[in-house]
């Protein structure tokens, strides 16, 4: 589809600033509230490389997907891929460049269509070649991702999770989109399917030419599949650099607070004590300052009054990290 | 009752705290009945930590709540030997049963607030725990809750009491769970997945307190996860369960530099771990799925995966001795274990 | 080999069976719903063969002949084995016919309930929203409203008909249809195969129909039972209370209603349309429980 031809926009995806404030409540007896979600996030994406994206849950990591998708409008800033604007664009035009492997291979599937459906829905509704050259592709596509032909005419509901999953990467690539986002599709598998799909994903980014948004909570997965890593912490980015950097040489306390919880099957090393407070933070009632200043260890009287900004290291923008102490 | 066992425990100290033999659990499904755990043996001593290791669906769960006497009423469950310091909970009674539950065994759940009533307070909560198994007072029950919350690293107990598990984050949920298990000082805590639901963070968290609770309280742990790095990091000991059954039994330090299943083994190569494998290299994942239980499995159920089976894997394997407390379900197991032999097909692969 | 791999191919086993195989084992294996679908079909056929089994013309009056009793009567005959009514119809044939007109105004009154309810239920779960408010603001407008009397107001009004009553009835008893289609619409939402089928840029009423609907049907169905049931009910109701069906026609609840000034001497002429009645809303209600254990998530294993 997107032939070599075309000259492409060195950058796959560019973030600029992007925001998302939600309104919670706001019925007849409540006040309303509002809750960032995700707060002036700025990145960018060059062609063929993977992109981890880590956070805990809450951070607005989902929420950015689901921009980046169409799914949801942006508050403010703008994602471009391919060098173009997408906030007002055509959701089909979209979808030809960027689609979702979702976390839960029971919820990504329609219960209710066969796997030939679900797989050629793509192709149906941006009307791609006759029915027969359809079921052709479909074919081709179920054959990439390793499941026999006889999938075809199953339900998702006669499959296995990594079985399910593999469905749904050969509906996100059908259409051979140029980004794929990854929204934690692993991490509902089992330890010995997890690898099965991590080996697909990475045999089809180069097959295709992919460029991955990988978005994990499990650092190990990140560290093997990513080339370049930002951290979220409640909307925003707080650091970011590529993976040597950023699991060699962390700069922020957050960051490596993450990696040393990360328990790596090492027995004798016990449990670190990684000293953040027991409180989590409330997303809708975010810490002043430096939202991160009320776990960290590190933390001095300026950060509960100012923000540090996500600044870059080097003059080559090599890696970027908010941090007073950095 | 607990006159009765305070004496079996003082005339035998050696005896392990819980030892299961042959535990079998079939449950009736629609297709046919479900042998969920197929005949495990397994002990739990005073005072340890024990991983129950394995993926969805290998029993592991149906285990724990067999012990705890909370499976479904249709379920069956026979087993040759499951004591519990010198209680038999196969021939217990329910009231028995209950006393023992939450006295002398805790369990601590993987979604803390299906746990928790979202109708009572955590005060409320955390005192009847206690005064429904022991004669104390009010206050003593309300000053033991406070210190254990405490304990447990929230501040601000007292003012937490009168809170509702709605009002406290997942990280703190599990924490009160923590502290609820320990009220009674039961001697053996069931953990299943309890950190499976939290960040990664709070995780290292609640497996450091947890692993600090145990030890200044001597409680033994059976502690059920999928995640072979928190296993690796927290067990005394591990059993790790593949399709209904214990197939490697070991110390943590002899599972995971020695391991003489070919599962835990292939477990072992298909994790990214830093510093052995290369990114963005293609990991060694094991092929195929777990067979069905609905059906009788043949042989060893591993035999389908496995790229060592040959013809001896028809046959169910025994338990074998590797080295002392080293079990392994696998008719290779003594050459698996010999590293010499591991290194040598290495090189002719 | 093959013996090892046995369960490996026991996984794959499901496929074989077809879901019409699986429908029907679990069909027989419920009582309730066995017995519900066994009355149900055999009143259907009934309706749809009354002109040849019913043993007399429903409206040929025989003023010579009134009153007959039903042949559990020491003076009942063959030739009217339910006797005849004060104009001396025969009751068994007005019985048959009278199944159509139930199971007509039923069946149409779930269709039409049903297709207003679904789609306001829809619309206000899947948009949320103002859409919902502007829905939620309908249902209790409508729940507010006594459906007998609105009826009965309704019918007075523009005069009592089979086709009357029908519409009256679809337009009022779609509430249920849209209290649950919202709510299963609301969970479905966010469902991620939903979430994918908008990342393709799927036109709406693609996900509606196609991802959305096929979803929430068996929660629909089930409503759906419990309303024809509930139609005709109401039905005989507002027929017995003179604004329904109108006579001749041979309605359930006309036929008690014409039959009330005999109730004390021929108590008959109530009872045999009252146990009709009966039986056919017991069967529907039977049905519609068998299918909700049925839909349930953990009535499966039972």
């Amino acid at each position: 589809m997107s032939s070599a031809a075309i000259p492409r926009d060195p950058l796959a995806l560019e973030l600029c600033a992007l925001s998302k404030t939600f309104t919670l409540g706001g019925g007849m007896l409540h006040k309303s509230r509002s809750l960032q979600a995700v707060k002036d996030v700025s990145l960018r994406v060059p062609h063929g490389q993977v992109m981890g994206l880590v956070g805990e849950s809450g951070c607005g990591k989902s929420t950015l997907a689901k921009m980046l998708l169409g799914l949801t409008k942006p508050s403010g800033g703008d994602v471009l891929i391919n060098g173009k604007a997408i906030v007002n664009a055509n959701q089909k035009a979209l979808a030809r460049h960027i689609q979702p492997i979702f976390q839960d291979p029971y919820s990504s599937l329609n219960p209710r269509q066969r796997i030939a459906q679900i797989v050629g829905l793509p192709l149906r509704i941006h009307a791609i070649g006759t029915a027969k050259e359809q079921a052709v592709k479909v074919e081709e596509m179920l054959d990439m991702v390793g499941l026999p032909k006889r999938a075809a005419q199953q339900y998702p509901g006669q499959m296995s999770g990594g079985q399910r999953q593999r469905v749904a990467i050969a509906r996100a690539l059908i259409m051979r989109p140029d980004l794929v986002i990854c929204d934690e599709p692993t991490s509902a598998l089992d330890v010995s399917v997890q690898a099965q799909i991590l080996n697909l994903l990475l045999d089809l980014k180069d097959e295709f030419g992919l460029t991955y948004l990988f978005i994990s909570h499990d650092l190990a997965v990140v560290e093997h599949l990513a080339d370049r890593l930002a951290v979220m912490y409640l909307g925003r980015i707080v650091e970011e650099g590529t993976r040597e950097q950023i699991f060699t040489a962390p700069r922020h306390p957050y960051t490596q607070a993450l990696l040393a919880s990360a328990l790596t099957p090492e027995p004798g090393l016990g449990v670190p004590d990684i000293g953040l407070g027991a409180g989590q933070p409330d997303p809708s009632r975010p810490p002043s300052g430096c939202a991160f200043h009320p776990r960290c260890p590190m933390a001095q009287p300026e950060c509960a009054q100012q923000a540090p900004a996500l600044s870059a290291l080097d003059q080559n923008n090599q890696g970027r990290v908010a941090c007073h102490f950095a | 009752m607990s006159n009765l066992s305070s004496a079996e425990r003082s005339t035998a100290p050696a005896s392990p705290l819980l030892s299961v033999k042959q535990l079998r659990v079939d449950l009736p499904v629609a297709k046919g009945t479900l042998h969920a755990v197929r005949g495990i043996d397994f002990h739990v001593e005073r005072g340890e930590m024990l991983c129950l290791v394995g993926e969805s669906g290998c029993g592991k769960s149906m285990t724990s709540l067999a012990l705890m006497g909370l499976l479904p009423r249709k379920a069956q469950i026979n087993a040759d030997c499951l004591n519990f310091d010198g209680v038999d909970l196969l021939t217990v009674s329910e009231r028995e049963r209950s006393n023992l539950r939450g006295s002398r065994m805790a369990m601590i759940f993987q979604e803390p607030m299906t746990a928790l009533n979202p109708a009572y307070t955590l005060g409320n909560q955390l005192c009847e725990a206690l005064r429904r198994h022991q004669r104390v007072s009010r206050k003593a029950a309300h000053d033991r809750a406070v210190y254990l919350l405490e304990r447990v690293g929230i501040s601000a107990a007292t003012e937490r009491m009168r809170q509702y598990p709605h009002q406290l984050s997942g990280g703190l949920r599990q924490r009160v769970m923590i502290a609820m298990a320990l009220m009674c000082e039961p001697d053996l805590i069931i953990a299943d997945e309890p950190t499976t639901a939290l960040d990664v963070t709070i995780q290292a968290q609640i497996l450091h307190l947890l692993r600090d609770l145990q030890q200044e309280f001597g409680t033994a742990i059976i502690f059920i996860t999928h995640d072979l790095g928190v296993v690796a990091r927290i067990a005394d000991r591990v059993a790790v369960m593949y399709a209904g059954e214990v197939i490697e039994t070991a110390s943590a330090q002899a599972l995971f530099h020695a391991p003489s299943h070919p599962y835990t083994q292939g477990l072992l190569r298909c994790i990214p771990t830093p510093g052995k494998t290369l990114p963005g290299s293609r990991l060694q994942a094991i092929p195929g799925v777990v067979p069905s239980l609905i059906d009788k499995v043949e042989g060893c159920a591993f035999c389908n995966r496995c790229d060592q089976a040959d013809q001896r894997c028809h046959t169910t394997p025994p338990l074998q001795t590797v080295a002392g407390g080293h079990l392994s379900r696998c008719h290779f197991a003594h050459q698996l274990a010999n590293p010499a032999t591991i290194n040598a097909q290495e090189v002719t692969l | 080999m093959a013996n090892i791999l046995s369960p490996q191919v026991a996984v794959e086993q499901p496929l074989v069976t077809t879901w019409q195989s699986r429908l029907l084992r679990s069909t027989l294996n419920n009582r309730s719903l066995a017995i519900g679908l066994l009355i149900i079909t055999s009143l259907g056929i009934v309706a749809l063969l009354a002109p040849w089994l019913a043993p007399h013309d429903p409206y040929l009056q025989n003023t010579a002949n009134r009153m007959v009793p039903p042949i559990w009567h020491e003076t009942g005959s063959w030739t009217h084995p339910l006797g005849t009514d004060r104009l001396g119809r025969d009751y068994l044939s007005r019985l048959i016919y009278g199944t159509r007109i139930s199971l007509f105004i039923g069946i149409v009154v779930a269709l039409i309930s049903g297709l207003i309810g679904t789609t306001l239920g829809v619309l206000a779960g899947y948009f949320g929203g103002r859409v919902d408010a502007v829905v939620s603001y309908l249902l209790t407008t409508r729940l507010a409203m006594p459906v007998v009397l609105v009826a009965l107001a309704m019918a007075s009004l523009i005069g009592g008909s089979m086709l009357t009553v029908t519409l009256l009835l679809g337009l009022l008893l779609w509430d249920r249809f849209a209290v649950v289609a919202r709510s299963a619409t609301q969970q479905l939402r966010d469902a991620e195969y939903v979430q994918a089928a908008r990342a393709l840029g799927c036109p709406l009423h693609y996900i509606l129909l196609r991802e959305v609907l096929p979803n929430i049907a068996g929660a629909l169905i089930v409503v759906a039972t419990l309303e024809v049931a509930n139609a005709i009910l109401l039905e005989a109701t507002l027929s017995f209370l003179g604004m329904g069906v109108q006579p001749p026609s041979p309605s359930w609840g006309l036929m008690i209603a014409e039959g009330k000034a005999y109730m004390f001497f021929q108590p008959w002429v109530i009872t045999i349309p009252g146990s009709a009645l009966f039986v056919l809303v017991l069967a529907i209600n039977l049905l519609g429980d068998g299918l909700r254990d049925l839909s349930a998530p953990g009535g499966r294993n039972e």
